[in-house]
């Protein structure tokens, strides 16, 4: 496990625990899950279907509140904020969602102007010019007219980020970011975050069950088994942890010559 | 031997069943409340969507003028015709353009107006609310610290509200044209007699109630087909994904329909 000081530390999860469903078909995701995510660092959260990956980043984001435990966001307690201090948390947040929820009605420019247009100020030629410097960025420059059922898979990924990003954000959360993707486009997709990453130094939070090519990102992985979580510094430590279950994990997800060197 | 249905373990697993139901409904009931609330409160949320507001007066008002016309036309006609018959066998004809604008003012008027819109865009605005809950994209504006209820949910909210006693009125008149075409023109009654009897007998209180009927049913429909629509993950027993949000839109329209006729009567009782 490894520990962070408290003032480094964006997201910390305290003995979470989370069940759904009610009587006999209650069912427990999260059980006594604990884990810190660095401030300006990659973390990533990998686990197989179901395992309550989703459920972790929504915990976060204040759309589910935890049945025991504590969610904290810089300092603050998610589940107890009020309607007012959980939207100026969240003013902080961008989401990257796992089917990148774009707006139908609205073309990728006014997509990526939505934050901008709704929270702050800006007046609408500056709202151009920060949007079209990031078409630019994210090589979506010609394809500002388009509606999101217009768009590839990759394309629409890439709107979905540059709408994260435009409000500056200090965490960024990516929700299963190359569902649906080929490995061509994955590999750039996760080119791109790592491009993004290092030159707005936000915190970015990526789950994916897309293992071990995502751990190349990672300065910390988290993975989730059965409900529990446990941190790595390297994806290597992983093949050596001292839980039998996370070993058994490891070998079924990654494959039996897995050592984490290189991934 | 004891019926299968009254053995303790049997009536106490119903009961079970029961006491589930009902904290479901109460549990809904609290949400939609929770629901209204904020939605009215969006309507004076700071920035304005004016444009907004003007696209769905048009989805809802002229794009419901259509519908709205021929059901108060054919409504206006059947209305002429039994009321006729009725009124004949009594020498009571010359009363026909009473009955048949009273009819549509205080009754049918609001009543139809608001099962035929919320047939036609009641259901669209669940179904796209539903669909926008399933793709993630209501939570997209949570997650951007977008207030969903002002951005998405106050605009309709204020032009079902409005385009409801607009298209009521459209309904009364095009019904009352129904009601004196086939009365006065295919049976014979005296048409000065049709537009005096209306004129005389026709209060501003029984506009008045017409109006507001149509007011409470805009409030009613855009409440109840917005709210299934957002809350589409949360309703039980609604499955998951596309089948989710089609039972939904269904539930919205039944819902609706129900409600405005219960409520017709119980504003009926305090307006008269």
């Amino acid at each position: 496990m490894t520990t962070v000081a408290e003032q480094d530390v964006a997201v910390r999860f305290s003995a979470v625990s989370k069940w759904f469903g009610r009587d006999e078909k209650r069912h427990q995701v999260l059980n006594n899950a604990s884990f810190a995510v660095p401030a300006g660092k990659t973390t990533v959260i990998a686990g197989g279907s179901g395992q309550g990956k989703s459920v972790t980043l929504k915990l976060i984001l204040g759309l589910l509140k935890p049945d025991a435990g504590q969610v904290l966001v810089f300092g603050q307690d998610v589940a107890r904020l009020g309607f007012n201090a959980l939207r100026e948390l969240r003013m902080q947040f961008g989401v990257l969602f796992q089917g990148s929820a774009l707006f139908d009605s609205l073309n990728v420019f006014e997509n990526i102007a939505l934050p901008l247009r709704e929270r702050t100020k800006l007046q609408e030629d500056e709202i151009r010019a920060k949007v079209e410097a990031t078409l630019d960025q994210l090589e979506l420059k010609g394809h500002e007219e388009k509606y999101p059922a217009q768009l590839s898979g990759g394309m629409k990924k890439r709107v979905g980020l540059a709408r994260a990003l435009q409000l500056e954000p200090r965490l960024v959360l990516f929700d299963e970011p190359t569902t649906g993707l080929d490995p061509v486009m994955t590999r750039e997709i996760y080119e791109l975050f790592d491009a993004t990453q290092k030159r707005l130094g936000y915190t970015a939070l990526i789950v994916s069950h897309d293992v071990p090519q995502v751990f190349a990102l990672a300065d910390q992985i988290v993975l989730i088994n059965r409900g529990e979580l446990d941190s790595f510094t390297d994806a290597g430590e992983i093949v050596h942890s001292g839980k039998a279950a996370i070993r058994e994990f490891a070998r079924t997800v990654m494959g039996p010559g897995f050592t984490g060197k290189g991934a | 031997m004891i019926p299968t249905v009254l053995r303790p373990a049997a009536l106490l697993s119903g009961f079970g069943r029961l006491g589930a139901l009902t904290l479901d409904a109460l549990t809904d009931l609290g949400r939609m409340g929770f629901f209204l609330f904020w939605s009215l409160v969006g309507l004076f949320r700071l920035p304005f969507r004016f444009r907004e507001v003007l696209k769905q007066l048009c989805f809802i008002g002229s794009g419901s003028l259509g519908v709205i016309f021929f059901t108060s036309l054919s409504t206006g006609m059947v209305l002429g015709l039994q009321g006729y018959n009725a009124l004949n066998r009594f020498g009571a004809d010359g009363m026909l353009g009473t009955v048949v604008a009273l009819s549509l003012i205080m009754e049918l008027g609001p009543t139809l107006t608001a099962i035929m819109v919320a047939g036609r865009a009641g259901s669209a605005m669940c179904a796209e609310l539903g669909i926008m809950r399933i793709s993630e994209q209501i939570d997209a504006l949570d997650c951007m610290a977008i207030d969903p209820f002002r951005y998405l949910i106050s605009p309709k909210f204020l032009a079902m509200i409005l385009s409801m006693p607009l298209l009521t009125a459209v309904f009364d008149v095009v019904g009352i044209f129904g009601g004196y075409i086939v009365g006065v023109d295919m049976m014979g009654a005296n048409g000065g007699a049709f537009m005096a009897g209306m004129a005389q007998n026709v209060t501003n209180a029984d506009i008045r109630m017409g109006f507001i009927k149509s007011l409470c049913f805009g409030l009613l429909v855009a409440w109840i087909c917005t709210g299934r629509g957002f809350f589409v993950h949360l309703i039980r027993g609604m499955g998951f994904g596309a089948e989710s949000v089609s039972r939904a839109t269904t539930q919205a329209v039944v819902y609706s329909s129900i409600t405005v006729l219960v409520f017709d009567y119980l504003l009926t009782a305090v307006l008269l």
